[in-house]
């Protein structure tokens, strides 16, 4: 597909690889996204350039800011400290794979530490999904984010070593800053950081390059390396502005290295001529090499005025902290019962600092080597993921589904293709005739569900009542373990079969509000969807009573079903 | 317990391949089994490591180091001369703790002497053999996580509990697990090279074949063994003759034109579907002796390397296999 010649994300990756390795320091860092061959490589080649220390994702506080050293602290009688990870790494850089996963203590303790200028970091990047991606407040901090998921590449690179040195390179003179905020506006770019970052790597590509004034081709190349990346909106089109690039042939190739500096620029002041013959505004020319350079996925979600992904999984169940399983996190003091396990080294560290006093105190003849108190004792705790189970209860009955119920079906299905990246759980209660059922307890397995859902048959009367009843009970259950729960309901609000199964619209009518409440007392976020084709003024009146929100699409499709849906439900881990 | 022979395994034939080409060249990658209880999936495993010629490792060296090994990690890996050792076969239980996993503070060492030492978790015995997870969907995500950068990299780095520790570990890692009871990350399935699905054998005369196998192995685990000694060193020799031939085996320009074609076709996602699907065609050449890497390798090996990466459309109902095999009949007749 691609020429062999087209350009590749590799190498503008180098390029910022390179002004990294100049100055791991005031750069920060790198955030690389995919993984790619591409991307080994690269980090093969930082790894020539500069120290690289692996950080594994379950390091404890006491290795990464430093503690006391038990084993040598017991052997010396006397407490003695060990140096942190991040002291250790001081004259290197600090790499974590799967930055996507990491801890948000842990990002906090780094950022804090870069905050200090203490440390340098690569943070590699493995998100698939949207909700995914590593704690802001790190790559926030790290000048140089690069997207090498579509890279082709796999041979080895070189960082080629720079000519100057960043000191020789004269600090950005004012148009060239005023430039550099205009484009950081004009790209909805908020962050100061971000901005001086981008001053920084304009001066620094002047020193790879062994110059000491920096030119607007340098410039643009620290906007795209720096900036486009960042972007949150596209810039304001002119009026009269060229057709910009459609969002899928975004394979585009960036604009050749600066090496013949100069060239590109004037290649684009060429370009603009014919629009504007007076001398080209320095930001329309940063503005446009930035365009040129937005990642195309980002690109995408921001022609369609969606706000790039964050971090803060949306969808997976709130974080607890558990006493028996789960994540480990640090220990706390506290006895180790009520299946509480305690944490024996930590307990023993807890003891070392006293162990002069303690043998001052107690008679010379105890030769215990270490004397150890009840206040000393520390208890794990672990991290445990309360898993979020969404219930779908479907009306299945005549009224409202014949028609709608594929689509249904579809959204079900879609919001569990999700399901299985957020680690979320998917439930089914379906509603018809005269029953209600549990069709699909809490699970995972999209088999399990897809096959539940081809075999739901459409048709009869709606025991609304009971479907809301049959949901809510299933939600209590999955609360009483522990879960969050949200429930779903696809419903046009029409019941006519009432809480006993007979027949007759006004007991059912008041039957399924007595239902509607007892899912509000309860505290269960709810949503009520009307998928029908002429929806009523029931299903607004259901949502009301069950303190809830509403829905109303007629005319949706399993995809546009699922979209609202998601951008609907309540109580998202905001 | 005694090994079931690799040879005597009836049917699977799929999963064999996979594994012995996992043997051939490790850095295919680890092997994942989609498929229910009781089809023979640890038995497979449990009998390759037992089939493989015994390693070089330094004598007592917890990691069982190779000579490369002490070169690059002296501290750990110490100088200990080489002496043969089976090839590793760990088994990790499902309810491990990650202090297991990863190894941790020697307590004992610490409080009696003073002395900071390191107790090598599973991560250590399994590196240069073959780690095992059953039901690999059901391992709780941190250890997930901390699997998938130690079989990225090759290496456990552990920065706890006062420990600062970086040790080898590079094993074939081979999951197995039911799709009906929940979904695995994606990026955990990318890390393993190859796929299989096995299927409970639903002929009668072969369920019998293995019910009289299994039997007779129960019966008199040593007679069986030497009976099935034969086959299982025809396989070695193999594995063998694989790993001799797989240097001088490159794929040409029509190859991997081929696999490049097939990959788009499909859908598979990223670079790395491509690259395994090459790697595990010329491993499965080599295993066969061929005298070089072919389209009929390729398309051999396709649904394997392939079945795993393809971007899941949960409105289509047509499994990833047909996929596959649809590609390869529209792309190569």
């Amino acid at each position: 597909m691609n020429s062999a010649d087209a350009a590749d994300p590799l190498d503008e990756a180098v390029r910022a690889a390179r002004l990294f390795a100049l100055a791991p320091k005031l750069f920060g860092g790198m955030v690389l996204r995919g993984s790619s061959p591409a991307r080994d490589a690269l980090v093969a080649a930082l790894g020539e350039a500069v120290t690289l220390r692996r950080m594994p994702g379950h390091i404890d506080d006491e290795r990464l800011l430093g503690g006391i050293d038990l084993a040598a602290s017991l052997a010396a009688g006397k407490p003695i400290r060990q140096k942190g990870l991040i002291e250790e790494a001081a004259e290197g850089v600090l790499i974590a794979a799967m930055a996507e996963r990491m801890d948000g203590a842990i990002a906090g303790r780094l950022a804090q530490a870069r905050d200090e200028s203490q440390s340098a970091l690569v943070l590699l990047d493995d998100a698939r999904e949207a909700d995914e991606a590593p704690p802001v407040s790190l790559t926030e901090r790290l000048a140089f984010p690069c997207d090498l998921s579509a890279s082709r590449r796999w041979e080895e690179v070189e960082l080629a070593p720079a000519h100057g040195s960043l000191a020789a390179v004269a600090p950005l003179d004012d148009k060239a800053l005023k430039a550099i905020a205009a484009t950081a506006e004009m790209l909805g770019v908020d962050s100061i950081r971000a901005m001086i970052f981008a001053g920084e790597a304009a001066r620094g590509l002047a020193a790879l390059d062994g110059r000491d004034a920096v030119t607007e081709a340098d410039l643009a190349g620290a906007v795209r390396l720096v900036l486009a990346p960042r972007a949150t909106r596209l810039p304001p089109e002119e009026a009269d502005d060229t057709e910009e690039p459609a969002p899928d042939d975004q394979q585009e190739p960036p604009p050749p290295p600066p090496e013949g500096s100069g060239d590109n620029a004037e290649e684009r002041d060429d370009e603009q001529q014919d629009q504007q013959q007076q001398e080209p505004d320095l930001s329309e020319l940063l503005v446009d090499a930035a365009k040129a350079a937005i990642p195309a996925d980002l690109l995408a979600q921001l022609a369609q005025g969606k706000a790039p992904r964050r971090s803060g999984a949306s969808g997976t169940g709130q974080k607890r902290k558990a006493a028996t399983r789960g994540k480990p996190l640090g220990a706390r003091p506290g006895m180790p019962r009520g299946g509480a396990k305690l944490a024996l080294i930590d307990s023993l560290r807890a003891a070392v600092p006293w162990q002069q006093v303690r043998r001052r105190e107690v008679d010379a003849g105890d030769d215990s080597p270490i004397l150890m108190r009840r206040e000393d004792l520390r208890i794990r705790r672990f991290e445990e993921r309360a898993a979020r189970v969404t219930i779908f209860a479907v009306d299945a009955s005549g009224s409202a589904a014949a028609a709608r119920l594929s689509e249904a079906k579809g959204a079900v299905e879609l919001m569990l293709a999700q399901a299985y990246v957020t680690r979320s759980e998917v439930a089914l209660v379906a509603f018809r005739g005269s029953t209600a059922e549990l069709l699909l307890p809490p699970t995972r397995s999209l088999t399990r569900a897809r096959r539940s859902l081809t075999e739901l048959p459409g048709g009869g009367g709606t025991p609304l009542a009971m479907g809301l009843n049959a949901a809510r009970e299933c939600a209590e259950a999955v609360i009483a373990r522990g879960r969050s729960a949200a429930l779903v309901i696809l419903t046009d609000g029409r019941a006519n079969i009432a809480a006993d199964g007979a027949p007759g619209r006004a007991q059912a009518r008041e039957d399924a509000e007595a239902a509607a409440r007892a899912i509000y007392a309860c505290g269960i976020d709810a949503l009520v969807v009307d998928i029908s084709a002429r929806p009523g003024p029931e299903g607004a009146a259901l949502a009301n009573a069950m303190g809830g929100r509403f829905l109303a699409l007629p005319r949706a499709d399993a995809k546009m079903l699922q979209a609202a849906i998601n951008a609907a439900q309540p109580a998202r881990a905001a | 317990m005694a090994r079931f022979p690799f040879s005597a395994i009836v049917g699977q034939d799929e999963m064999k391949q996979a594994l012995l080409i996992a043997a051939v060249d490790p850095s295919v990658g680890g092997v994942m089994v989609f498929g229910d209880r009781g089809t023979g999936k640890s038995t497979a495993a449990r009998a390759l490591a037992s089939l493989m010629p015994p390693l070089m490792a330094a004598d007592g060296c917890p990691y069982g180091a190779s000579k490369e090994d002490q070169a690059r990690y002296p501290d750990v890996c110490g100088q200990g001369k080489l002496v043969k050792r089976p090839v590793p076969f760990v088994d990790m239980p499902l309810g491990a703790t990650e202090d297991r996993v990863i190894g941790s503070l020697d307590l004992e060492r610490a409080l009696r002497s003073g002395e900071k030492a390191f107790e090598p978790g599973l991560l250590a015995k399994a590196h240069r053999g073959f780690l095992y997870i059953d039901e690999i969907n059901l391992l709780e995500d941190h250890l997930v996580d901390l699997l998938l950068d130690v079989a990225a990299s090759g290496e456990n780095v552990v920065e706890r509990e006062g420990l600062s520790v970086r040790h080898p570990a590079k094993f074939v890692l081979i999951g197995s697990g039911n799709p009906e009871e929940g979904e695995l990350r994606p990026q955990l399935l990318d890390r393993f090279g190859l796929s299989v699905e096995v299927r409970t054998p639903k002929d009668i005369e072969v369920r019998i074949e293995i019910m009289r196998l299994v039997a007779a192995n129960e019966a008199d685990p040593k007679g069986f063994a030497e009976r099935w000694a034969g086959e299982d060193e025809k396989i070695l020799k193999k594995i063998a003759r694989g790993k001799a031939k797989l240097p001088k085996l490159e794929p040409g320009p029509e190859v991997l034109r081929d696999a490049a074609e097939l990959c788009l076709a499909v859908g598979a996602d990223g670079l790395r579907g491509e690259l395994t699907l090459m790697r595990a065609a010329r491993a499965l050449a080599a295993l066969e002796g061929a005298k070089a890497v072919t389209r009929k390798h390729l398309i051999a090996i396709a649904p394997s390397a392939l079945r795993h990466r393809l971007r899941r459309d949960v409105l289509d109902e047509t499994g990833s296999t047909v996929r596959i095999t649809r590609a390869i009949e529209e792309l190569f007749g």
